[in-house]
């Protein structure tokens, strides 16, 4: 790719697909009526003791439609559907990207299927992305990313920067997980679920809920769409500190923080609220406020979404980032479910009641595992 | 086989996977003891990037922030993550979870080498050095990056290959251009 253009990325579309509702609207409407997705399920295929989760109720609706799909591809095809719908573009155009981004796409497989060299081969990404790409007609080669839970995010950087570098006009970007046995066991071993409905930034605070959905961002420089939201910058950065614990000092997101900042052209005063990556672990929420107290950004009005939806893992970033997409085109700020007290050193501005404001741009931001931060800068 | 720059340093034909990892760590006397803890994939990336880097790197040129990761492959963490299966049934292992992630490999060259700046994982079919150049020159052009780290390294069982590429902005001597035809003629070497 080469130097960046003056050209705006506008933001033409996107899909919701989640427990909440099949579409961006019906998300919203929910998340403005404080309806939050995470339950109690007791499930022995997915976990030995009850949990909590925000998780499809019929999971068979996904499975029994006999066109090879698993619930993985359904839910991508499903999200990019609707975006697609909602969106002058053309899949089937040469100079139409499509981005994909998951954290463990078809893992669930291992579960249900005998592990022989044609399993492995359905489970590769590449196979799942090329099947989504048929299904739509792109012709170009899916892009895709898995890079823990800052997937979602780096999806929407990348598809930013391929637009930016005039490589393509239009980017499709659609984030899934499917929360299975595979998944839910291990955030069991790591004892950072949450015995009921996650509480961000809250004192009590005691970890995290699993998610599942999909999310579409549909993005494109056709001057067309003059006056849409634009996606104005973005940036990713490494702890380099450990591999499954976050940055003590948060100065590492911080500055992938002020790097998106930088690189959309604003300063702190200019951000006028925050979608918070807010898993509810104590080491996390911590992380993240001494990361805007870095920055004089603590004042700025926060959410988390985590307790509407879980943490949906690659697909986090890009549905919380519609969310907010949607808070900016409504002028609301989605409160922050679960959180009572302040329970960071570094006290963040925590939304916890409907706020109205003529909101102008937000950050989302997102950490994960292998030590990763991202940072993406969305406004008017 | 391992080699670098076209040159052929070390070669244990027979060795499986982990035998052969093991024995190019202790070829090189690297002394890292969080080797040990890792799995197939962070391993041969952390031991490519090690030898990569060797003798060959300015490092203090840069601030941590300026140096990145860019990576690629096909199967993910497919390896470990059958590893990583195989355990649920009796106690899941956190050690072994946390590598059920392709981007652990980026952590750990990050860790080792306090490199902060952007990386990212992307999973591919095959090698695609037009996608990784495109990915890399963006992030140089801009002076997001001065210096990155890029490449393939992939793991399934006992079929493993790493091939990564040191880029700078700044030329020295013996560099080549960072093109897609050379990379594909140095990944293709192997």
């Amino acid at each position: 790719m080469s130097k960046i253009s003056e050209d705006d990325v506008f933001v033409v579309a996107d899909n919701i697909f989640s427990p909440l509702g099949k579409t961006t609207a019906e998300n919203f409407e929910h998340l403005k009526n404080s309806i939050s997705g995470v339950k109690c399920h007791d499930d022995e295929s997915l976990s030995p003791a009850p949990f909590y989760a925000s998780l499809f109720d019929d999971s068979k609706q996904f499975l029994q439609s006999g066109d090879g799909y698993t619930k993985f591809e359904h839910l991508l095809i499903a999200s990019i559907a609707d975006g697609l719908k909602n969106a002058d573009i053309d899949s089937t155009d040469k100079k139409t990207a499509l981005i994909i981004s998951s954290t463990k796409g078809n893992i669930s497989l291992l579960e249900t299927e005998e592990n022989n060299p044609a399993l492995q081969q359905r489970i590769a990404m590449s196979s799942s992305a090329k099947m989504v790409a048929e299904h739509f007609g792109f012709q170009t080669r899916p892009v895709i990313i898995s890079n823990a839970c800052i997937s979602g995010v780096m999806a929407i950087i990348t598809g930013m920067r391929l637009l930016k570098a005039g490589l393509y006009e239009n980017a499709v970007i659609a984030g899934a997980d499917v929360i299975s046995k595979f998944i839910v066991s291990g955030f069991q071993s790591f004892q950072a679920l949450s015995p009921a409905v996650c509480r961000p930034f809250d004192k009590n605070r005691d970890g995290l809920n699993l998610g599942e959905g999909a999310a579409t961002v549909i993005l494109s420089t056709q001057k067309k769409f003059e006056g849409s939201i634009k996606v104005k910058g973005g940036s990713v950065s490494n702890d380099a500190n450990h591999i499954s614990g976050p940055s003590r000092t948060g100065a590492e997101l911080a500055h992938a923080v002020k790097q998106a900042m930088s690189d959309a052209g604003l300063v702190a005063g200019d951000i006028d609220f925050i979608s918070a990556h807010g898993t509810a672990t104590i080491y996390n929420d911590e992380m993240e406020a001494n990361a805007l107290a870095l920055l004089g950004l603590q004042s700025v009005p926060l959410n988390s979404l985590k307790g509407y939806y879980g943490h949906t893992l690659g697909a986090a970033g890009l549905i919380e980032s519609v969310v907010s997409i949607q808070s900016l085109k409504e002028n609301l700020v989605i409160p922050t479910l679960g959180f009572a007290e302040n329970g960071v050193t570094s006290a963040v501005n925590v939304c916890i009641s409907p706020l109205q404001i003529d909101a102008v741009n937000f950050i989302k931001t997102a950490s994960g595992f292998g030590g990763c931060n991202a940072a993406v800068v969305i406004g008017k | 086989m391992v080699s670098k720059n076209g040159v052929t340093l070390f070669e244990n034909p027979g060795a499986d996977i982990t035998a052969f990892l093991l024995s190019v760590y202790q070829h090189f006397h690297f002394n890292y003891p969080k080797f040990y803890k890792m799995d197939n994939l962070s391993k041969l990336g952390w031991l490519t990037a090690e030898i990569l880097l060797k003798d060959d790197f300015e490092r203090f040129n840069y601030e941590p922030e300026e140096i990145g990761v860019v990576l690629t492959n096909s199967n993910s963490s497919l390896d470990n993550d059958l590893k990583y299966f195989d355990t649920i049934s009796d106690i899941p292992s956190p050690s072994v979870f946390v590598y059920t992630l392709p981007n652990i490999v980026i952590g750990e060259i990050c860790i080792r080498n306090n490199f902060k700046g952007e990386h990212a994982f992307f999973i591919q079919e095959k090698f695609d050095a037009a996608f990784i150049g495109q990915q890399v020159n963006y992030l140089l052009d801009n002076n997001i990056l001065q210096a990155c780290i890029c490449g393939w390294a992939d793991v399934l069982g006992q079929d493993y290959k790493a091939t990564l590429f040191l880029v700078e902005k700044k030329k020295n001597g013996q560099a080549l251009l960072f093109s897609p035809e050379n990379m594909n003629g140095i990944f293709n070497t192997i």
